[in-house]
């Protein structure tokens, strides 16, 4: 059984509303589902599960107002579903006899159809595991209050250190600045976090860290390719023209998408590098640089990008940046890009020599789309084109790979039709 | 107890010399003296039905019996003197003065009781009337007389400190303590001691070694006698006495009243310890009668007055219940209020 | 204390006493109030003829008299309560009781009547009385001489409770405590009437309710009061030596406590040491830690700890009464465990 808290959605928020339960009792849910709508002080945030389960209890009423890490519903996981072999009554309504309460024992059906219902993958199962040794871990450490309370407002796991510099190994204040040091050092992810997290590390702050420790670690070099856009532009007209404006395509979303195609192809981009080695990552998860109206950017990962159609990045892009001008992006989505997209082409600019947000390993930039003379078979023509770029980690990857990805998304948009 | 027998004061309300001898000693004073000792009477009878009904609420000792030596002593007060009281002081607060009114809210714990009604039956205070209370320690306010009599004499101010206390204080340190500093200081201090012969249920004979407290206090170098406390006269003339002397500047004395108190210690009390027929024995010769047979016995009170008395204090009392209801409980908000002083004194 | 008055008179005072004693502090203290009012007049055991059982007014009986300089007898419920009495009848007593022991003989005129009187009566009256007394152990006076019990009386609401640790102190907290209308005690530890200090300006004492900022640090609140301010100044010098930086605070006013002063000290430290030479048991120091755990919690990086006295009654020699009160290097032992250093752990 897992205790899902009322969730801390930035430093400033010391208690959220129930505003709306999309769950009830008994109802399935998938990690990454929505559950609820939550009313903070900056309005209506949805909040989602990060376990597989069945929704055992629904502890705070809709209206209720609870502190951040006060308990609101109680989740049975997937292997507890599993492992109990209780009836659970969305599945199959039981008769019982009238004056026997004794539950019907489960039958290997019902067990089946449990199972075939949450399709279980290993990393998730690792990941319970994990968490639920983190946890215990977590009740047998001491912390200071001072330092429970920094953490929380820095919207730190401290479940994370094994044990602090404290009095029996109690984790005392030191030790969770050194954390959150570690952490801003980590990932442009973890700016978006801080910046929703904590008012102490103001984003530019933040940012200056993560570039600083980018710039000071990871050995960069920078390819640029020359791609030229009429092909997918014309095809991009046909395609739009049948459409109603709000289901067209722009020629970005086709960019991301033949990005995120390529990048599958290409793992040494495309993960993270902790602790001396790089985890290539199995999925895209494309963070997108968002600029933001008052100032400072946070990146937004668009989830397993490597399988989603140009159309449906094309509204997965839209939604997030007014999502993220709302301040309405999920944790979820802050924190797990495996590779970051700059675009600057909007602003006029030719094109980007980005720095990478560890521990990232790659980013891609995007200049603007331009017209200008091009030479194709020795004659002087007219061409649109943009400039693609990509800084990637030395460590990790060379420029011989480097220049083959850069092909390859050419190569993909230069076949429009296969990214829809 | 004969009074000769104390052998310092020859004055009864038999000796028919007596108010010849003191001028002030008229008609009109003994009404005065019966009215004062009818009120205490009568208020504390109310009281004691307010208690059984809940209006009052702690403990609740009546006075009832001993009314003649309150009333006796404050005759010879000024508004100058200093008056101290046990937690048996309804009737020393009557008697000094206090409104009526304000000391049945104070038994209700009303705001406008003389004490804010924090203090309650225990605890009645007048700082106008330089009445310091209303102590609920045994002989806890000795060493404040002592304290107020000798600010009294630093300050060149003629006052006198009356402290009332029960034979019980007798056994406290502090009683020792107050007569020997009092009189090595020669403080202007008269202190009387109500002897009704119980300390709570606990008899004079069964505490003390011996038994005369005027002695003790003689052992200290006071001047001290005895008196009959259920004579008011006697008790006024002697504590006049007393007074004059102390305004003389012949230091502290001490008067022992003997008293009898005709109700329990408090209203709870089974009164184990003494008898029935002990008790109406004092009852027979209780300050009131006494003083109401030897008026009408003189043909000085005529029952109409006696009626006259009676109707006023019934009036009296109304009021004063009427006022105690209507009063207001001191809000909560102003609970700690006071606790130190907040403008400079 | 306005700067014009101390301006007009002190110069010329402070040069012909340089540096005083805290007991000659007391004693000027004392004498000067006698002269600025003839309502103050000094009662208690020995105060006159024989100089004061620790020679605190020694020398006043002949400049004042037997009249203002009160010899008592060994009667203290008698004398403490004739002060309560003078106090409401007018007058500003100041009552020595030799030491805190011999003051439960007067526990009654404190507690059942300095403390109770104003409020009781509702608000009839004032009592603006001084009670001082000596308290406190180290020279081996035993076990009916030597105690801090300080926090009997700072639990008791009504009176205030005092406990001046410097000179400064024992010269200017006397006229605080008689410019008080309410009941206020002054405890005197006995190890601190021989210290010796050049005499500051009133103006550099702090009013009479606050606690005193001894040190400033970082790292930790070192919090005590009276007997025990050398020691923890001497451990905070230890502690900064070891690159701890120890904030002091010298409580000065038991009752009422400078909560506030404690609280921006211990926000700032996050960690506290309260050192109190009481018995620990429902000392002063449970009650300052239970304020700061009630009020600093979230800002604790490690439980708040007490050094106090070893709960046996004070003996009489004086290595095993050394042992029962709290030492330097306790201080500096707790405050060390307290104090976390990553960049010194690493």
């Amino acid at each position: 059984m897992k205790t899902i808290m009322m969730p801390s959605f930035g430093a400033d928020m010391a208690k959220g509303e129930v505003a709306q339960w999309l769950v009830k009792v008994g109802d399935r849910v998938k990690k990454g589902q929505i559950i609820a709508s939550i009313e903070t002080m900056k309005g209506l945030i949805d909040m989602e599960v990060f376990d597989d389960g069945v929704i055992e209890e629904l502890l705070a009423t809709e209206g209720t107002e609870l502190e951040v890490g006060q308990p609101i519903a109680e989740l049975r996981l997937v292997e507890e579903a599993m492992a109990e072999p209780e009836p659970e009554q969305q599945l199959e309504p039981v008769m019982i006899g009238q004056g026997e309460a004794e539950p019907e024992p489960v039958l290997p059906e019902q067990k089946q159809k449990l199972l075939s219902d949450f399709p279980i993958e290993s990393d998730t199962q690792l990941a319970n595991t994990l968490e639920s040794n983190r946890k215990q871990a977590a009740a047998e450490l001491k912390i200071s209050p001072a330092a429970r309370s920094k953490a929380q407002k820095l919207g730190l796991d401290w479940g994370q250190l094994r044990q602090g510099h404290g009095p029996e190994g109690a984790i005392v204040l030191a030790d969770i600045e050194n954390l959150a040091d570690d952490i801003a050092k980590q990932a442009m992810p973890s700016i978006s976090a801080q910046e929703k997290l904590s008012p102490e590390l103001s984003m530019r702050q933040a940012i200056a860290r993560v570039v600083s420790l980018s710039k000071r670690e990871i050995p960069h070099y920078y390819l640029q390719l020359d791609i030229v856009l009429d092909k997918a532009q014309s095809w991009l007209t046909e395609h739009n023209q049948s459409l109603p404006s709000d289901k067209r395509i722009l020629l970005n979303a086709l960019i991301y998408t033949a990005i995120a195609r390529a990048l599958l192809k290409f793992p040494d981009f495309n993960g993270v590098y902790q602790d001396g080695r790089f985890e290539a990552a199995k999925s895209v998860h494309l963070g997108n640089v968002i600029n933001l109206h008052k100032g400072g950017l946070v990146v937004a990962a668009i989830h397993n990008a490597q399988q989603i159609a140009a159309a449906e990045m094309m509204e997965k892009l839209k939604d997030q940046v007014i999502r993220a001008r709302d301040g309405g992006l999920r944790m979820s989505e802050l924190q797990s890009a495996t590779v970051t997209v700059s675009n600057l082409g909007e602003r006029g600019c030719d094109s980007i020599q980005s720095i990478i947000f560890p521990p990232q390993v790659a980013i891609i930039g995007i200049g603007r789309q331009r017209s200008v003379p091009w030479i194709v078979n020795e004659k002087l023509t007219v061409a649109s084109i943009t400039s693609l770029t990509l800084a990637a980690d030395h460590r990790v990857s060379d420029g011989h790979s480097g220049a083959r990805l850069l092909n390859k998304i050419n190569s993909l948009i230069q076949k429009p039709e296969s990214l829809v | 107890m004969k009074i000769a027998k104390a052998g310092r004061v020859a004055m009864s309300i038999e000796d028919s010399k007596y108010h010849t001898d003191k001028p002030h000693m008229d008609k009109s004073h003994l009404h005065y003296l019966l009215k004062q000792m009818l009120r205490i009477r009568h208020f504390e009878e109310k009281c004691a039905q307010l208690y059984t009904e809940q209006k009052i609420r702690g403990f609740l000792h009546l006075y009832i019996g001993e009314e003649a030596v309150a009333v006796g002593v404050m005759q010879t007060l000024s508004p100058q003197d200093a008056v101290l009281a046990t937690y048996r002081e309804h009737g020393h607060a009557l008697a000094r003065g206090l409104d009526m009114n304000k000391v049945m809210a104070e038994m209700f714990g009303k705001v406008s009781g003389s004490s804010r009604g924090r203090g309650g039956s225990m605890h009645i205070f007048d700082s106008e009337r330089r009445f310091y209370g209303g102590n609920a320690i045994v002989a806890g306010a000795l060493p404040l007389a002592v304290g107020l009599a000798l600010a009294d004499k630093m300050q060149g101010k003629k006052s006198v400190t009356v402290c009332f206390f029960g034979e019980g204080a007798v056994a406290e340190g502090e009683f020792h303590e107050s007569l020997n500093l009092a009189k090595l200081w020669q403080l202007p201090v008269l202190f009387v001691c109500e002897n009704n012969g119980y300390a709570m249920g606990t008899a004079l004979a069964i505490s003390e070694s011996e038994q005369h407290v005027y002695l003790k206090a003689q052992s200290y170098g006071l001047q001290a006698q005895t008196v009959d406390g259920m004579n008011v006269v006697d008790v006024e003339a002697a504590a006049k006495q007393y007074c004059d002397a102390i305004r003389r500047g012949a230091g502290p004395h001490l008067l022992e009243c003997k008293t009898y108190r005709f109700r329990g210690h408090s209203m709870f009390d089974t009164q184990l310890y003494r008898s029935a027929e002990e008790v109406k024995q004092w009852q027979d010769k209780g300050p009131i009668v006494k003083l109401q047979t030897w008026l009408q016995a003189n043909k000085l009170l005529s029952s109409q007055q006696l009626q006259q008395i009676e109707s006023e204090i019934e009036e009296e009392i109304e009021g004063a219940v009427e006022f105690a209801e209507q009063a207001e409980f001191e809000a909560e908000s102003d609970l700690c209020w006071a606790l130190y002083t907040e403008k400079e004194v | 204390m306005s700067a014009d008055t101390a301006n007009s008179n002190k110069p010329a005072k402070r040069q012909e006493n340089p540096s005083l004693t805290y007991r000659e502090a007391m004693r000027l203290a004392m004498e000067e109030a006698m002269l600025a009012d003839e309502r103050v007049f000094l009662i208690g055991e020995d105060v006159g003829n024989y100089g004061g059982c620790y020679a605190v007014s020694k020398g006043l009986s002949t400049e004042f008299g037997a009249q203002r300089i009160i010899d008592a007898p060994l009667s203290e419920s008698g004398f403490v309560g004739a002060g309560v009495g003078a106090a409401i009848g007018g007058m500003r007593p100041i009552v020595e009781v030799m030491t805190v022991n011999f003051s439960l003989l007067a526990l009654d005129q404190i507690v059942n009547n300095a403390a109770t009187l104003r409020h009781m009566s509702g608000g009839q009256f004032s009592i603006p009385l001084v009670i001082r007394m000596a308290t406190g152990a180290g020279k081996q006076l035993a076990a009916q001489h030597s105690h801090s019990l300080e926090n009997w009386y700072a639990h008791v609401p009504g009176i205030k409770v005092l406990a001046p640790a410097t000179v400064a102190d024992a010269r200017y907290m006397l006229a605080m405590a008689l410019a008080d209308p309410d009941p206020v005690i002054l405890f005197e530890h006995v190890m601190l009437y021989n210290n010796s200090e050049a005499l500051p300006q009133p103006e550099d004492c702090p009013e009479m309710h606050q606690a005193a900022l001894r040190e400033e640090g970082t790292d930790i609140s070192l919090i005590t009061y009276g007997g025990s301010l050398g020691k923890t100044l001497q451990a905070a010098s230890i502690l900064a030596k070891q690159g701890i930086s120890a904030e002091v605070i010298d409580l000065r006013c038991l009752r009422p406590l400078d909560t506030a002063t404690i609280f921006s000290s211990v926000e700032k430290t996050k960690r506290v040491l309260v050192v109190d030479e009481g018995w620990r048991t429902g000392s002063l120091a449970g009650e300052i830690c239970a304020l700061i755990a009630e009020h600093c919690f979230w800002s604790l990086d490690a439980p708040p700890q007490r050094l106090c006295s070893i709960e046996v009654p004070i003996p009489y020699p004086q290595h095993l009464e050394q042992a029962v009160v709290p030492k330097v290097e306790q201080i500096v032992a707790m405050a060390t465990e307290s104090v976390v250093k990553l960049d010194t752990a690493q």
